[in-house]
């Protein structure tokens, strides 16, 4: 167990260095101040803005930024659709993959747009070459540009002083793409190649096995093995917390995650951005106090779920002693609850893994979680469930927090009798009721949609494991859908007509609905005027508020959702206390 | 006001989708075939011209001469490399407990004579389905097996299963693993030099 918790502790050690100097990078990008990259691509960048007629000393009112948003990315959306509806007569295809039909088209645009990258389909036997990147990997790009630049948009709104506009939307994609997203993905995928990683346009390879076996009276000598353009995918999926895998296997894949090295790396990418943005924001506000301050506040919440998980995967399957397995950890295995995880990851960089991609709203997984132990698979669930703040996704996550502090400023009002403000900005009735919205939203996103699955006979033959797990495999896809992370207890068989509808619908009201009520905080905010602190202020860098923002999290979380969780997840550890 | 953005919107999109959905992966796709084609292909071992696997994709192996590697739930059969997944089996499921009794009786029935318990990752399926990879632990437990159906000292085999482990990444990052298809081809070399 100590050598799982050192290496916990190492991953967030090196993540905790990475903070500053990226925070600082994103920052000075995000000002559009010299920062080394776009001082080589500033004249593509000028190209790229006076081919688009984009004038870019131009801001936009948050209405405009708004409806810029929404109308980009339901041109992404109708893009992949037809890109998906077509594939079988377009090029790069060489499996012949035949055409994706209606609903999981609808369902994989819908969720790869939103940044959710849930996926009722399994990759190597349903997209080819073609989609896979010129449809799926542009929209791991601009969903997580997207979501940054609502990000700096919100973040604008706190800098302003009484201003009408709150940036260029075609500006803060076109910079975040140039030169934070597009360069940190040539990086990481040749590394990861240079691991192992495959990256090729050939077919998929035939290999004559060393031992042919016999399954159900057929002799099987060969091994068709899938492959492609992996590398440049699973990079930026990882760091724009999309989480969409080529494969079905997702980063369990060998070819998507082949070793110890590949697999650190790759989380490292998980929680990079979004843990860096908490220092861009305080950099950018002025007070990098208020950054560490979020930062550790999504710690708070992050380490213990963290200790839970690899605590109760250690500990194994009770029902497993009986047989005279062995499941203790030695120096020579990991031990543990094997059943759906690599022996290369064991039961630490699983778990790590599990809690980064469900704290950050990136859908990947490297492990099963459908098998794992009923309160070790709640926590990924829960962890969605906070409202998918604790690092959350690129942008998204932080503007999700963002709301949460302005409802804990004007609870902490409240209770001291002050009129509300955040960093120097007045908050009032508008921007709480749009905070409430960004809360309240996804949890209506979720709940309405479990009700009706499990009310639904056809719905409910979706389900793969009896007993409460069944009841959790239901609300874990809604809860991922609706909270736009995108892993699965993935025993439900959703690639139906009913769940890829409703998948979609919850994860497109999810991401858009929070998206304009965070862009008018961000319109509201930026045309007040700066507050000057006085000794009456709230202090919000210090420990008690800290703890209080936690508290708000934990309660709007916990209030919301144990309900359910005492339906599923719950009821199913104390049926395996007792044998 | 929208009209015009939606122009601005069709165009930027057309470019970005150039630049990353085609530039990006091509671009990638020339360096990797440069500077590492084998892994950038799949990391595929060749004999006699003749390719028979991956290294880093498991297969299945029922032969007591073979060490096995990780039970496989992919689709239609075990270590299905063209449909990759995990069981998805609960905890609680009762058909999780009842394939991990009939992997014990397989592994019992290859070899009566070791009364040792079983590394779990020998009788819980992968994630993947395609872990080419087994705990040291599990290696070890099959040792006298293997060594026994190939008339070889455990001494051998022992030394190309250490010879084939990779170790945790600085001692720490990651556990160790055996890769099965190299410990299995280097027995099967060792049989055609006698």
């Amino acid at each position: 167990m100590n050598t799982d918790f050192l290496q916990a502790g190492i991953f967030i050690f090196v993540l905790l260095l990475l903070v500053k100097p990226f925070g600082t990078y994103i920052a000075k990008i995000f000002e559009g101040k010299p920062a080394g990259v776009n001082g080589i691509l500033l004249r593509f960048e000028r190209m790229i803005y006076s081919f688009c007629g984009i004038k870019y000393q131009e801001g936009m009112t948050w209405k405009t930024y708004a409806i810029s948003v929404i109308i980009f990315n339901i041109i992404g959306l109708v893009f992949l659709y037809i890109l998906q509806r077509v594939q079988s007569v377009l090029f790069l295809n060489p499996m012949g993959m035949a055409s994706v039909p209606p609903d999981l088209s609808f369902n994989t645009a819908v969720s790869f747009v939103t940044n959710t990258n849930w996926q009722s389909y399994s990759g190597e036997t349903t997209m080819g070459y073609l989609t896979q990147i010129f449809g799926l990997t542009v929209q791991n790009f601009l969903s997580a540009a997207t979501g940054m630049a609502v990000l700096l948009a919100v973040i604008r709104g706190f800098i302003n002083r009484q201003k009408e506009t709150i940036g260029n939307f075609w500006v803060d994609i076109t910079r975040t793409i140039l030169y934070i997203l597009l360069p940190l993905s040539i990086c990481l995928s040749l590394v990861l190649v240079s691991q192992g990683v495959v990256q090729t346009f050939k077919p998929y390879a035939k290999a004559h096995v060393i031992q042919p076996i016999t399954i159900h009276h057929k002799v099987i000598k060969t091994q068709i093995i899938a492959r492609g353009p992996v590398a440049s995918q699973t990079a930026i999926a990882q760091l724009g917390t999309n989480g969409g895998g080529f494969f079905n296997a997702n980063a369990s894949h060998p070819f998507a995650n082949p070793n110890a090295l590949s697999n650190f790396l790759e989380m490292l990418a998980i929680l990079l951005i979004p843990a860096s943005l908490c220092y861009t924001f305080g950099y950018m506000v002025k007070d990098k106090r208020q950054g560490w301050a979020l930062l550790a506040a999504m710690f708070i919440i992050f380490i213990p779920s963290l200790w839970a998980v690899m605590h109760f995967e250690q500990i194994g399957n009770p029902l497993l002693n009986h047989l005279n397995v062995n499941q203790k950890m030695s120096s020579l295995q990991s031990g543990g609850n094997m059943e759906g995880k690599e022996a290369r990851f064991g039961i630490a960089d699983s778990a790590i893994w599990t809690v980064s991609t469900t704290a950050a709203s990136n859908g990947s997984v490297n492990s099963m979680l459908d098998s794992y132990m009923p309160i070790s698979g709640m926590v990924p669930m829960w962890l969605m469930q906070l409202g998918e703040v604790i690092f959350g996704g690129v942008g998204s996550g932080l503007y999700g927090m963002l709301a949460f502090v302005i409802v804990a400023v004007f609870m902490a009002g409240l209770m001291i009798g002050r009129t509300p403000e955040y960093l120097g900005k007045k908050i009032e009735s508008y921007e709480i009721k749009m905070a409430a919205l960004i809360l309240l939203i996804p949890h209506l996103c979720v709940l309405i949609p479990t009700a009706i699955a499990v009310v639904l006979p056809s719905a409910r033959q979706a389900i793969l494991n009896p007993g409460p797990h069944g009841f959790s495999e239901i609300l874990y896809a809604f809860t991922s859908a609706g909270n736009n992370n995108g892993s699965a207890f993935a025993g439900l068989s959703t690639n139906t007509f009913f769940y890829n509808v409703t998948l979609g619908l919850s994860m497109f009201f999810s991401r858009f609905l929070t998206i304009i009520a965070a862009l008018a905080i961000a319109g509201s905010l930026s045309k007040k005027k700066i507050i000057p602190t006085s000794p009456g202020t709230l202090v919000t860098y210090q420990p008690v508020f800290i703890i209080f923002l936690v508290m708000i999290i934990l309660i709007v979380g916990a209030l919301t959702f144990f309900p359910a969780l005492a339906l599923g997840p719950i009821a199913e550890h104390f049926l395996i206390a007792k044998p | 006001m929208i009209r015009s953005q939606l122009k601005t919107a069709i165009l930027i999109f057309i470019v970005f989708t150039i630049i990353t959905g085609l530039i990006y992966p091509l671009f990638i796709t020339g360096i990797s075939q440069i500077l590492f084609s084998k892994k950038a292909d799949g990391s595929l071992i060749y004999k006699n011209g003749k390719c028979i696997g991956s290294k880093l994709i498991g297969q299945k192996f029922t032969n007591p001469k073979y060490f096995w590697g990780r039970p496989s739930a992919t689709v239609s059969f075990p270590y299905n490399a063209s449909a990759s997944g995990g069981s998805n089996l609960g905890p609680l499921n009762p058909k999780l407990i009842s394939e991990v009794k009939k992997r014990i009786n397989q592994i019992r029935k290859a070899d009566p004579s070791n009364k040792n318990s079983i590394p779990v990752d020998l009788v819980t399926s992968s994630a993947s389905g395609l872990d080419p990879d087994i705990s040291i632990a599990a290696a070890y437990y099959q040792i006298p097996r293997v060594a026994q159906a190939r008339g070889l000292p455990t001494k051998t085999v022992k030394s190309i299963v250490k010879k084939y482990t990779t170790r945790p990444l600085f001692g720490i990052i990651g556990y160790p693993v055996v890769n099965i298809l190299e410990v299995n081809l280097a027995l099967n070399k060792i049989r055609t030099k006698k």
